[in-house]
């Protein structure tokens, strides 16, 4: 079993990620958040059991499915939420929305709606990395079993491998890209399969499963960090909602997502902190109350933020020193 | 005629080039069960099956390279990019291989491909999923390129781009497939040539040339002129490679006065393109110096009001059209 402090962490990053996610759903359907939004829910346990083994000075790139990851890695729930509402305030002052979100001060070098688009990126921060000689630092790449097939990807880990960089490869699979099924997207059984071509360890787990994914991330860690070069890590998990907010999910059955919920990730963890004694009852609570109210100080945050102004659209093109 | 969405305009054309020539496939992402997030290939795969509707992974380097290589051996694919700004994940299988092939191998290959999707705001979608790329591939020789404003237009400019032996980048626009319906011709065999503009609306006094969602921006802006007495001609290329450039030019001998519009930027677009042949023919027939309108020069930010500060506006056209004929 993991540490108290990390369970306790990981427990308090799932539940705000459910949160915020629960409610970014109501704002978009009350017409709160323009565009679509790509929502995490039923996949918490990935982002913040993966984040809980970061600090300030290690990387992450993220998705379009980014929300979860921004919060893991420390993002302000009100600036992500005010982004996500295309306000002043929020992250990068309204011209991202959902799915460009970043947060370098806490090392997110940002969400990316180009499918792999931030798999390089990542590769390019454990070189800083490497050549800054930050040997305890590391950068992880999320990404979903769509990304993988891109040729970017390839090339990144192609790269990361040779070099030997300090990076993880950190695939959410959540079993399809749009509609597309694994099946349809990959020709072999697993996905890690495709680490012995690149000389790389890998390791696939429940991603619904905290305790499986900290112990993957335990060795995955000081792996990249010994100076050994990349690993491959891979999340089995799966999404509750479609795709994107207006998804019709003609090619899933309700069936499927019923099973899927029942492998709930925070519900599970929770009844495992108990059984374990990790964490009584109260201290549990205790941690729902304060994201709760976490979470309504956001929404407060963001509701009331201004607008950005629009005399102000072509600033930040260039850097003008 | 019939009454459709401009999707289902589509979907239906590529349904009849299918029926028609055995050659013609589907490559794309999510073309399959759900009919491509916007709809533009629904009902193909139930008709035709997964041999000829080809559901890809997200691999769009590799699919339209092999939609090349599928075209210069007897094929005729139709990729779907599921937005055109995804050309740039692919741009060195288009600019220097598809665009290419035909000419440094001696003229020896012909190319029957269609790379086609919707671009430009209108989702709510930011910097990445909102561009008009359409005037970057201008500048490469060897791309045929539609840009369709209507959904009639759309339908015979496609069968054009499907039976035409050279690649053809096709761009809709999603503000077109959220436009309701439209008017559309059934005659499957109703086509439309490249090279040859549309005069959406007749008019003596500015000529406005716009593609896209702007010919309809154009038209209201016309109207709005016309009630304080200025008369404008809208053109509307449907090509810009070929481009009509007699067209334009007549038009602009009659005003005196050109306008381009689009919602690309304004630098290196397509409308200083045109002002330029403009210019070279017939500059002793005009009154003033032509007015492009396009997009600031900055990315597309995720705030509509923002994205409405960077894209022009219908006042944008109105003014550009006085400022040319100093009112
Ligand atoms: C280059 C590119 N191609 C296609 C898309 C459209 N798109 C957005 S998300 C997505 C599916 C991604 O699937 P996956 O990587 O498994 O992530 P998931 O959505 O399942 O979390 C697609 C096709 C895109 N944004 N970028
Ligand atoms: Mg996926």
């Amino acid at each position: 079993m993991i540490t108290k402090e990390r369970a306790l962490w990981i427990y308090e990053k799932m539940l705000e990620i459910r949160q915020f996610e629960e409610t970014a759903w109501d704002l978009f359907c009350a017409n709160k958040i323009h565009g679509s939004v790509h929502l995490y829910l039923g996949e918490e346990a990935v982002a913040a059991s993966v984040c809980s083994f970061m600090t300030d000075e290690d990387y992450i790139t993220s998705t379009h499915r980014g929300h979860g990851h921004c919060v893991a890695k420390g993002g302000d729930l009100g600036k992500t939420l005010a982004e996500m509402m295309g306000r002043d305030t929020g992250y990068c002052r309204g011209r991202s929305g959902s799915m460009h979100i970043a947060d370098f001060s806490k090392g997110n070098l940002g969400a990316n709606a180009i499918v792999g688009g931030g798999i390089p990126i990542a590769t390019g921060a454990a070189l800083s990395q490497k050549m800054q000689g930050k040997k305890d630092n590391f950068t992880v790449a999320f990404f979903g079993d769509g990304a993988c097939s891109q040729g970017v990807t390839h090339e990144s880990m192609n790269l990361a491998a040779l070099w030997k960089l300090p990076i993880i490869f950190c695939i959410e699979n959540n079993g399809y890209a749009i509609s597309l099924p694994l099946e349809d997207n990959i020709p072999t059984d697993n996905i890690t399969d495709r680490a012995a071509g690149y000389g790389m360890p890998s390791f696939s787990v429940d991603g619904n499963d905290v305790e499986a994914i900290c112990e993957a991330m335990e060795q995955a860690v000081a792996h990249v960090t010994s100076g050994q070069g990349p690993v491959m890590l891979e999340c089995k998990t799966g999404r509750w909602m479609g795709h994107w907010t207006g998804d019709p999910e003609l090619y899933r059955t309700r069936q499927e997502v019923e099973e899927l919920k029942a492998r709930e990730p925070i519900q599970r963890f929770r009844a495992r902190m108990l059984e374990t004694g990790i964490a009584d009852e109260e201290t549990i609570c205790a941690i729902e109350a304060k994201v709760t109210k976490a979470m309504a100080d956001a929404l407060d945050f963001a509701m009331n933020s201004p607008e950005p102004d629009p005399a102000h659209v072509t600033d930040d093109v260039f850097y003008e020193g | 005629m019939s009454e459709m969405l401009f999707t289902a305009a589509i979907a239906r054309t590529i349904a009849e080039e299918m029926r028609r020539d055995p050659s013609v496939f589907v490559m794309g992402e999510d073309v399959g069960v759900i009919g491509g997030i916007y709809g533009a290939s629904k009902g193909l795969l139930e008709e035709f099956g997964r041999e000829r509707i080809r559901q890809t992974p997200i691999s769009e380097a590799g699919f339209v390279g092999a939609g090349l290589g599928a075209a210069c051996t007897g094929m005729r694919p139709i990729v779907e990019l599921m937005y055109m700004d995804f050309t740039f994940v692919a741009m060195d299988q288009i600019l220097n291989q598809v665009a290419k092939t035909r000419y440094v191998f001696g003229g020896k290959a012909k190319i029957p491909l269609v790379i086609r999707g919707q671009q430009g705001v209108g989702g709510g979608n930011a910097a990445t999923h909102s561009q008009s790329v359409e005037s970057l591939f201008l500048n490469i020789p060897g791309l045929k390129i539609a840009v369709p404003s209507t959904a009639a237009d759309a339908v015979g400019l496609l069968r054009t781009a499907i039976r035409d032996d050279n690649p053809v980048l096709f761009f809709e626009h999603k503000k077109l497939y959220k436009g309701g319906k439209w008017e559309v011709p059934d005659d499957p065999e109703y086509m439309i040539p490249f090279g040859k503009a549309d005069i959406k609306r007749q008019g003596t006094d500015v000529t406005v040339v716009a593609t896209q969602f702007y010919v309809g921006e154009a038209l209201k802006a016309a109207e709005e002129l016309a009630k304080e007495g200025i008369s404008v001609e809208v053109v509307d290329p449907r090509t810009l490679y070929p481009l009509d450039i007699d067209t334009i030019c007549e038009s602009v001998k009659k005003t005196g006065h050109l306008v381009t519009v689009h919602e690309a930027c304004a630098v290196g677009g397509w409308g200083s393109e045109i002002e330029s042949q403009v210019m070279d023919r017939v500059f002793r027939y005009m009154d003033a110096a032509p007015i492009r309108v396009g997009a600031k020069q900055c990315p597309l930010p995720f705030n509509p009001n923002l994205e409405k500060a960077v894209v022009p506006q219908i006042p944008d056209i109105v003014a550009a059209c006085k400022r040319v004929l100093s009112k």
